[in-house]
């Protein structure tokens, strides 16, 4: 298979939502369903990576969006710094972050960025974004900002870095600018219930007690991955509680006409590390989003899409915050749906 | 989770007599390059013979160059310590596995109170060394009050006292010193963490000196070093499979499922992460629970048991596997 060259493009994630996914950004989509219902679930597995192609090749997956989701970032930043925050205990687990995605962006994709240590003499360089730093490992005043916001200011995804003690990992730091409606600045310091606490219906279902047991025991170098999902109205990263006089509004935007270019399927692959020194846990929230316009491009996911739109609990779609233009995404989506029966997996195919 | 495609081939870099009972013995990883960062308190399983036990990095985390632990022989035990003390060599290849966590620092404490029996001294050697040179603000003050039966015998206490000056006390049971824990305690400003490792009986005492004085649980931090230790043999019947094999004296029962081809899932090997748990469906005998991680009215169900570190003494026993 000939290497796929990375084209970054022009974007934009509010105002005049410039957004697109190539072809080859929608065949790698990691749709999430694999069956025609959903339900929670511990869908935790191994990430494994190497698949060639996919967003699961590399560890810390980069795309074509990278360069604009990294604006995008800076300006919510600019706008609200309290997006970012670190407790003071977590700056050596920040460090521990900037090792771990300096060192595998720079093995995974050379052609893009080059780490170079010397001792605690580190030479980091991320030709995509024209950033050339040379820094002391450890030491905060030779960097521009603190180590997790330097290298999350670099990474797409939102990261939470979570403190691993008392049995039980508490959210101490984040860089949090793409979330689905859930705040960094609400939740920092919360533990693993309190932050999971509004979720409905799992906590009956014992899935985060069961969920905590499997985090509290991920070992280094043994990363594990789930897939999270919702929907969204436009290509909006900062779908945040601060902004949701923003963004709220545009769910009555949507009609009949226009939910096939209004609505986002909005993928989160979330990943768990163990980071060395620290002992903390850090959480990548990876965003991916896919016009349903898009999305039907592949007949199996149309098919299944509808499926699991159509039967999801009430409660769901309530939390997840699309159920008001639900049916007006069943009725479209009816369309391709023959009623026949679809392949296992979550693969186009 | 199998623990199994993470272990890293090393070679012994050094073997060194600490004192009559220690020998420090350090790896680096075949083909050179870095070992992986760890973090103080972490513990390595070391595979160089039949036997893999779980032994505290002692060196400084700072260093991946190569680890070291000490190990201290255990004459009444199964043979892992006295395999690594008479056979290891400099040169010799084995596998080690990724380092583990189970007695990390709480990075939120004022003042970190350190309480070492023994050979228990090894994951304070790496978390003092971590505290000396870490990445963070400010690195809140720590002390060391390190008992052993001897100065012979107190591995390491001359070369902290002298790297540590002032913060390191020392207490030798044959010049009848004596650790003066409440009082200890009741001196520490508000704030500070305790972490004790060493002989079961130094863990419940600190523990429950600690509990009196109104010490709050989740500031007293607690290792217990339990390579599995020999027992009886027994049988072990597989549900599932209908298969029996038998476990021996000197294997642990993890051991013995590993021997019949199974892979149960494991980390830590030493009774704390609660990995290699299995469902007890009948036992012919009593259960003799050596593990940390369940608790007290887990292991009076009879419907658990650990199996890395925990036997039974009887004929039989049952598990849903």
């Amino acid at each position: 298979m000939s290497q796929h060259v990375l084209q970054f493009k022009e974007e934009t994630f509010r105002d005049d939502f410039v957004y697109s996914n190539s072809a080859w950004a929608i065949e790698r989509f990691p749709f999430p369903f694999d069956k025609d219902s959903y339900m929670y679930a511990v869908n935790l597995e191994p990430h494994t990576t190497g698949r060639a192609g996919s967003v699961y090749e590399k560890s810390f997956d980069v795309d074509e969006h990278y360069v604009a989701e990294m604006r995008e970032r800076a300006l919510t930043l600019l706008e609200d710094p309290l997006r970012c925050q670190s407790l003071p205990h977590m700056t050596l687990a920040g460090w521990d972050l900037l090792e771990l995605i300096m060192g595998h962006k720079a093995r995974d994709y050379p052609e893009l960025f080059e780490l170079h240590r010397n001792g605690t003499q580190w030479h980091w360089i991320n030709k995509p974004l024209g950033i050339e730093q040379h820094f002391t490992f450890g030491d905060e005043a030779t960097l521009p900002y603190g180590p997790m916001e330097y290298i999350t200011r670099q990474s797409q995804g939102d990261w939470c870095v979570l403190d691993q003690r008392d049995g039980n990992l508490w959210m101490d730091a984040g860089m949090v600018t793409t979330q689905a409606d859930w705040s960094l600045d609400f939740d920092i310091g919360m533990n693993f219930f309190e932050w999971h606490a509004p979720v409905p219906l799992a906590h009956e279902l014992g899935i985060f007690q069961r969920a905590l047991k499997f985090l509290l025991a991920i070992p280094q170098g043994n990363p594990a991955r789930r897939l999270n999902w919702t929907m969204t109205v436009n290509p909006r990263h900062d779908t945040s509680p601060e902004n949701y006089p923003k963004w709220g509004p545009d769910r009555t935007t949507v009609t009949a006409d226009n939910v096939a270019e209004k609505m986002y399927l909005r993928v989160e692959l979330q990943s768990f590390w163990r980071l060395p020194r620290s002992n903390a846990l850090v959480f990548p929230i990876r965003c991916y989003l896919i016009q349903l316009e898009d999305l039907v491009s592949q007949p199996k996911w149309a098919k299944r899409f509808h499926r699991v739109l159509r039967d999801l609990p009430k409660e769901l779609a309530e939390y997840k915050g699309f159920e008001r233009n639900r049916a007006l995404m069943v009725q479209w989506l009816s369309q391709f749906d023959d009623g026949s029966p679809t392949t296992p997996g979550v693969g186009p195919a | 989770m199998s623990a199994e495609h993470l272990k890293i081939p090393v070679r012994v870099s050094e073997v060194a007599a600490v004192n009559a009972l220690v020998t420090r013995f350090s790896f680096s990883a075949i083909g050179g390059g870095e070992l992986p960062t760890f973090s103080g308190g972490s513990h390595v399983i070391v595979e160089f013979d039949t036997c893999m036990n779980p032994y505290s990095l002692m060196s400084s985390p700072f260093d991946t160059r190569s680890y070291s632990i000490s190990v201290r022989r255990d004459d009444a035990g199964r043979g892992g310590s006295l395999y690594l003390h008479k056979n290891l060599k400099v040169g010799d290849e084995g596998l080690i596995s990724h380092p583990l966590n189970l007695f990390p620092l709480n990075l939120r404490a004022h003042k970190h109170l350190f309480l070492a029996g023994g050979i228990g001294i090894t994951p304070f050697i790496a978390q003092m060394a971590q505290l000396s040179q870490a990445g963070q603000r400010a690195t809140p003050p720590f002390e060391l009050h390190f008992c052993a039966q001897s100065a012979g015998l107190a591995a390491y206490a001359d070369a902290l006292k002298s790297q540590y000056a002032g913060r390191v006390t020392t207490y030798f049971d044959d010049q009848k010193q004596k650790l003066e824990l409440a009082q200890l305690l009741q001196g520490q400003p508000l704030g500070t963490h305790v972490y004790v490792c060493g002989p079961a009986g130094m863990i419940d005492w600190v523990r429950k000196t600690a509990a009196s004085l109104g010490w709050p649980d989740k500031v007293v931090h607690f290792e217990h070093f339990s390579a599995p230790q020999p027992g009886t043999a027994f049988e072990v019947h597989l549900a599932r499979s209908g298969r029996s094999i038998r476990v021996s004296e000197r294997q642990s029962f993890l051991e013995a499922l590993e021997a019949a081809g199974l892979n149960p899932p494991y980390l830590c090997r030493g009774g704390a992460c609660g990995q290699c748990e299995a469902q007890v469906l009948a036992c012919d005998g009593t259960l003799d629970h050596r593990d940390h991680w369940l608790s007290d009215e887990e292991h009076a169900s009879g419907q658990k048991i650990m199996p890395c570190v925990s036997r039974i003494r009887g004929s039989s026993i049952t598990i849903d596997r």
